[in-house]
């Protein structure tokens, strides 16, 4: 789009990684400084604010203070829950998500049409504007487990997974890659006797890995940084994902040695994650914008 | 019907709706059906959980967050008519509480406190609100929206133009304004505490170096006329990377020829921006705006974890308000009532963005 830069135009290059430089350490100046305080004594990252230090490994550095988060609260719990909650909804929401697309791209069935008018209608409701009353909901639905049929969803894993597995988002991402999906391809499959469950598993699925993994991305992020809803459904540390566990760190008089250890333990695997599959996450965050 | 040998190949409603009926489900289970509860919930005394029956209670909800009245009082006047003025020369007012408990002249007024005052003259004119902090929850709120949606957009949109240059690493600088947005905004919100914080806080470091110790040091979160601007401004650094990978996906869909076309006629860079940018991005702009705005609409995290609020409610916002009162309090109709009225204005401000850059397209 702008022209390619000349070769004598050296200065005016050299200017320009100079805004993208200055720019680029707004956005990473307070990760960096997490990152490193991480590892100092509570003293010294206190004093180190004063000067450059701040951001620079530098002075008596040790994995105290994450011994000590995993003292002051059950981190590896809340990783856990975390990660489980994540993974599980995740693959569900693919694979419900998915299968609805392919009904939606494929098929040809009465109300189709109302019912994607329905879907679409739904994207512009914050889960915000629902959580209150969704929190009446969940603890009036029966659940059948191992005790038997209980009411009241509140405090366990479901109440976390179950809702999430839907979303209308996530079907429309599907939606606009199958529909550009040759058509031949389904028809030579239903030729030759396949159910349209077959066709989706053996022929659609396995085609499909660019817009499975920008959907993985997009929901993984929304399930693994959720806040609001587990807030108010898990009031037993048992089942508390890692930002609600958050809350064990935030008391009067703050540790910020422990608080900067504790989140860089949850943020990391995702920054790490993100670096190593940059190209992925930024176009599946583009892919949102491009609707239909 | 005619159906052509392909149409009836497909037209499987069977299989159509099995095949989606899961997700139709879940979907109808935990969004529609919360949603229908909402307004429902919201003319009821509902509880979470509660020993008495629901009861039916009409528009009492609404009446108790959004319930205003005025209120003129002259200044007091002794027995000879002069105006009464104290030590400092200032006029003396009849005690708001007069009116608004148990006076049977003012039955408009039970129950309200002072929500907003000023002169008029020599008389003192009071607005009077219901709920005082849902109102101040309110006024946070669309004060937020206000000003985050444009100067995130805007920013946004600077950064995406910036990044959209041919030079060597261009990559790395995308990767890294972007990577604010893969950190969970609760992780930023207790992280930009301590940068915020008053004493050894690293902000009032770093300006004081900047400025070669010119700069005072301010309490950010905890002096009412900064808090909730200090939120706004670590939410558009959190956030922005978002927007800016949306418009750089627009700018990317508008063709290189007209650039060129430009550059044959004598563009301006200014030019090129106004005349051919700006108008390839519209659609992306609407886009951009309706999902900023649900987004700022939405403000709890950042609240719940730095400011809780305070101080002074200066960083009250309606979905703060929504779970003090539904979780809380245990309050879900008050909740609810909340719920009602921020999804009518998120609503109302969508529709609204739509139906004006439309008018703009013709």
């Amino acid at each position: 789009m702008s022209a390619v830069v000349s070769p004598n135009n050296g200065f005016k290059t050299a200017l320009r990684y100079l805004l993208l430089i200055v720019v680029a350490l707004i956005f990473v100046f307070p990760i960096v400084f997490m990152v490193v305080s991480s590892f100092k004594p509570a003293q010294q990252l206190l004093r180190d604010t004063a000067s450059i230090a701040a951001f620079l490994p530098v002075g008596d550095l040790s994995f105290d203070n994450y011994a000590a988060a995993f003292r002051r609260a059950p981190v590896a719990l809340f990783i856990f829950n975390s990660v489980f909650v994540t993974v599980v909804t995740v693959a569900g929401a693919l694979f419900l998500c998915s299968m609805a697309a392919f009904s939606f791209a494929f098929l040809e069935f009465k109300g189709k049409e109302v019912v994607l008018a329905i879907l679409i209608a739904t994207l512009i409701v914050p889960f915000e504007t629902i959580a209150i009353p969704m929190l009446m909901l969940v603890n009036n639905l029966p659940w059948i487990g191992a005790s038997g049929v209980q009411f009241g969803w509140l405090n366990t894993y479901h109440v976390q997974i179950v809702p999430f597995l839907a979303d209308a988002l996530t079907i429309f991402l599907f939606v606009q890659y199958f529909r550009d999906l040759p058509r031949e391809l389904i028809e030579a499959a239903r030729l030759d006797g396949a159910t349209w469950f077959q066709v989706y598993t053996r022929v659609i699925v396995p085609i499909s890995g660019p817009v499975f993994a920008t959907a993985a991305i997009l929901k993984f992020l929304a399930m693994y940084n959720q806040y609001l809803w587990p807030l108010l459904v898990t009031q037993s540390e048992q089942f508390r994902p890692v930002m609600v566990g958050l809350q064990y760190f935030f008391q009067l008089n703050i540790a910020w040695g422990e608080v900067m250890a504790y989140l860089s333990i949850i943020t990391l695997p995702v920054l790490i994650f993100y670096l190593v599959l940059q190209r992925a996450f930024i176009s599946s965050i583009a892919s949102t914008g491009i609707k239909g | 019907m005619k159906l052509t040998p392909n149409r009836s190949l497909q037209n499987h409603p069977l299989a159509g709706w099995s095949l989606a009926g899961p997700a139709i489900f879940l979907i109808t289970l935990f969004l529609i059906v919360p949603f229908i509860l909402a307004f429902t919930l919201s003319f009821t005394n509902q509880r979470l959980v509660s020993p008495n029956p629901t009861e039916w209670v009409g528009t009492r909800n609404f009446e108790q967050l959004l319930g205003v009245g005025t209120l003129v009082l002259e200044p007091e006047k002794d027995e000879t008519g002069a105006l009464i003025r104290d030590d400092k020369g200032e006029l003396s007012y009849p005690r708001v509480r007069e009116f608004t408990r148990n006076n049977a002249e003012y039955p408009q007024l039970s129950g309200k406190r002072e929500w907003l005052s000023w002169n008029w003259g020599d008389s003192r004119v009071y607005v009077l609100a219901s709920d005082v902090v849902f109102m101040k929850a309110l006024g946070n709120t669309f004060l937020f929206v206000l000003f985050v949606a444009p100067i995130q957009a805007g920013i946004a949109l600077l950064l995406a133009v910036l990044i959209n240059q041919k030079l060597k690493g261009i990559n790395i600088f995308r990767a890294i304004y972007f990577m604010p947005v893969v950190v969970s905004i609760v992780v930023v919100s207790l992280l930009w505490r301590f940068i915020y914080s008053g004493q050894s806080g690293l902000l009032n470091n770093m300006l004081g170096f900047l400025s070669f110790g010119a700069f005072k040091p301010v309490d950010w979160l905890g002096n009412p006329a900064t808090a909730l601007w200090s939120i706004l401004a670590m939410s558009v650094w959190q956030g922005v990377g978002f927007h800016m990978v949306i418009w750089l996906s627009g700018l990317q869909t508008i063709p290189v020829s007209l650039y060129e076309a430009a550059d044959i006629e004598g563009a301006t860079p200014w030019q090129k921006f106004r005349y051919v940018t700006w108008p390839g991005l519209r659609n992306t702009a609407v886009l951009i705006l309706i999902v900023i705005t649900m987004q700022a609409f939405s403000l709890f995290s950042q609240i719940d974890v730095m400011t809780g609020g305070g101080p002074v409610d200066s960083t009250q916002t309606m979905v703060f308000q929504a779970v003090e009162r539904g979780y809380g309090q245990q309050n879900i109709a008050g909740g609810s009532a909340i719920s009602v009225i921020l999804f009518l204005i998120v609503l109302t401000i969508s529709m609204a963005q739509r139906y004006l850059t439309r008018e703009r397209n013709r």
